[in-house]
């Protein structure tokens, strides 16, 4: 960067022609981008934090007014759906990742290989990437419902009994929206690592085989260590989408039954949309920033992200 | 995000001709080892698409697995019905002004993030970074009053505004990125041929930019056409309702009507997956040279 600066100079100096350009370039490209971000981002997570610390009730306007950390008192220790809803959200998204990784890194790994239909292979397993959360819902509705869904099909051959809903009954509604997210997750992760994984030098491999070194060897020696910067990455990446994220499961189950699969960000969004309670959904929304940034922070901190 | 960077594809010397012997790593899989695994994984990825197909197409009472003959009764049905026509009209509007918006502020943004040094890059960046862990979803209220105050509630614009600030971290490293590993000297060669840096930048950088400009537009487009919750909370007009909104009404009636839904659905999935054909192939670039490395 220095030196292609400093030859800049050098020519801006050969051309006296040449309209010198003053510094303000870099302000004035950027300030788009800037303004939109401090409007609509800046801002409004401020006025978060600003009515994090107010009462604002929309229903109850008579108590409005500061409140000091009386809502982080109440979440904190009167609020057991708050403890119970970051419990879910913390199980999700390991649960969620772990699984789309594995999965993720599986794929990546077979379509990497060269086959006959490996264009055709791709295109139609990373598919599932672009699909949204309320589709992902919909086709998943039609396959678990009992009337609909492949359970039914089964059954008419006799392969298991007819009536299972999984969604509708509480010791399976995890599995089955796990099993959903899953579906359009793992392609994600099995194009971040496939990019990763074809700027693997093949001379590596190729010597690493000439000195015997088994499949599963080069896999742990070779493979693993170069794409840990992009794990890394892309679990961190995942694992805040999957904690924000609320479509699949706003329409999926709505958080139910019984609150059994609602997120932070769902009760958040049922607080503010039902109760009104505006002051303390703005402390759940603080409470759950700084939960993320944490342990962005602290995550990659100790995966040690970007040392060799 | 680091700071090492893969060397970018376009200027890359042409790959020598491939060796006849496969690499070591292909040698020892044996077919079925990929077909296999690969088999099952294709039949969970395509089994959900093939049963909305089947509900879409097949005709009312049916309950063959196989949609034949089809009917097209089902897209008569919400296209018309439940207004689907204008869904898709809004859902396309707002997809194509935030995949426009997104890609000329990032792509100002990102030559001067990396092209230029001046004060306050550092605290950007970070602050970039910073957004990654906002969660869109807690922001609907202060956004919705921001909207109200500004009288946009309720309006197209506000999804455009939506969707193009929260895209734009993302596309601003992406393309910053890309935009670093085009070496200056390409630049300054032209300048010294009597351009001026902009006429350079269309005429040098631009073009090398496609496979950035591809991604970054293509996930603007993407995450506009899916956005669910935006919609729902900032629209309430009928109207102005986008795909994924309408398709949610479809699944909260109280009889679902299936072959609706599954029709909704063949609708709401049809754009993306062609943007997604396309595009495909430029991800696996754009990814590995900017996003990850960048």
């Amino acid at each position: 960067m220095a030196i292609a600066q400093a030859s800049l100079e050098r020519r801006r100096r050969r051309r006296p022609g040449h309209r010198p350009r003053s510094p303000r370039t870099p302000y004035v490209l950027i300030a788009p981008a800037v303004v939109a971000m401090l409007g609509f981002l800046v801002y409004p997570m401020a006025s978060v934090v600003y009515y994090s610390l107010q009462h604002y009730n929309v229903t109850q306007p008579w108590d409005n007014g500061f409140a000091g950390l009386d809502n982080f008192r109440t979440l904190l220790f009167e609020d057991p759906l708050f403890w119970q809803s970051l419990g879910f959200s913390v199980r999700w998204v390991v649960v969620e990742v772990v699984l789309q990784l594995l999965f993720g890194l599986a794929l990546a790994l077979i379509v990497n290989e060269t086959f006959v239909g490996r264009a055709v292979s791709r295109a139609l397993v990373f598919s599932p990437w672009a699909v949204s959360g309320v589709l992902t819902t919909g086709i998943w509705v039609l396959l678990y419902n009992p009337q609909t869904g492949v359970s039914r099909y089964l059954a008419d051959l006799g392969l298991m009994e007819y009536g299972a809903a999984p969604l509708a009954d509480p010791d399976t509604v995890f599995a089955a929206a796990v099993l959903a997210e899953l579906w359009r997750g793992v392609p994600f992760f099995a194009i971040l690592l496939l990019a990763d994984l074809q700027t693997v030098s093949k001379d590596l491999y190729e010597a690493a085989s000439v000195d015997g070194a088994s499949r599963i060897r080069r896999f742990f020696h070779i493979t693993l260590p170069h794409l840990k910067d992009a794990i890394i990455l892309s679990t961190l990446l995942r694992a805040v989408w999957e904690f924000n994220n609320v479509d699949l499961l706003y329409t999926l189950t709505g958080g139910g039954p019984a609150h059994q699969t609602t997120t932070l960000p769902l009760y958040v969004a049922a607080t503010a949309a039902q109760s009104h309670d505006f002051g303390y959904g703005s402390a759940l929304t603080t409470a759950a920033f700084l939960i993320l940034t944490f342990f962005s922070i602290a995550y990659l901190r100790l995966s040690k992200f970007g040392a060799r | 995000m680091t700071t090492q960077t893969a060397p970018p594809r376009h200027d890359a010397p042409p790959a020598p001709p491939r060796p006849r012997h496969r690499p070591a790593s292909a040698q020892r899989v044996s077919r079925w080892q990929i077909y296999v695994p690969l088999g099952l994984y294709l039949l969970f990825t395509l089994v959900p698409f093939y049963w909305m197909l089947v509900f879409a197409l097949r005709p009312r009472g049916s309950s063959s697995l196989i949609p034949w003959p089809i009917t097209l009764e089902n897209f008569a049905t919400i296209w018309n019905g439940l207004g689907f026509a204008v869904f898709f009209r809004n859902s396309l509007l707002v997809g194509a002004a935030s995949l426009v918006a997104t890609t000329v502020i990032a792509l100002a943004g990102g030559y001067a993030l990396a092209r230029y040094d001046f004060r306050g890059k550092r605290l950007f960046m970070v602050a970039m970074l910073c957004t990654q862990f906002i969660p869109g979803a807690m922001m609907l209220i202060p956004l919705f009053e921001i909207f109200r105050t500004l009288g946009l509630v309720n309006t197209l614009w506000s999804l455009v505004i939506a969707e193009t600030v929260f895209q734009l971290p993302l596309s601003l490293i992406l393309i910053s990125g890309f935009i670093k590993n085009i070496p200056m000297e390409l630049e300054e060669a032209a300048w010294v041929d009597g351009c001026t840096r902009l006429r350079a930048f269309f005429a040098v950088v631009l073009p090398m930019l496609r496979p950035a400009l591809v991604a970054v537009g293509s996930f603007a487009f993407i995450h506009s056409w899916n956005n669910f919750l935006f919609a729902l909370m900032f629209i309430s007009d009928q109207e102005k309702f986008t795909v994924p909104v309408g398709l949610a009404y479809t699944l909260g009636e109280f009889s679902v009507d299936f072959g609706a839904l599954a029709a909704g659905g063949v609708v709401a999935a049809l754009p993306v997956v062609l943007v997604f054909a396309v595009i495909q192939r430029y991800l696996v670039q754009g990814m590995s040279a900017g996003a990850v490395k960048g």
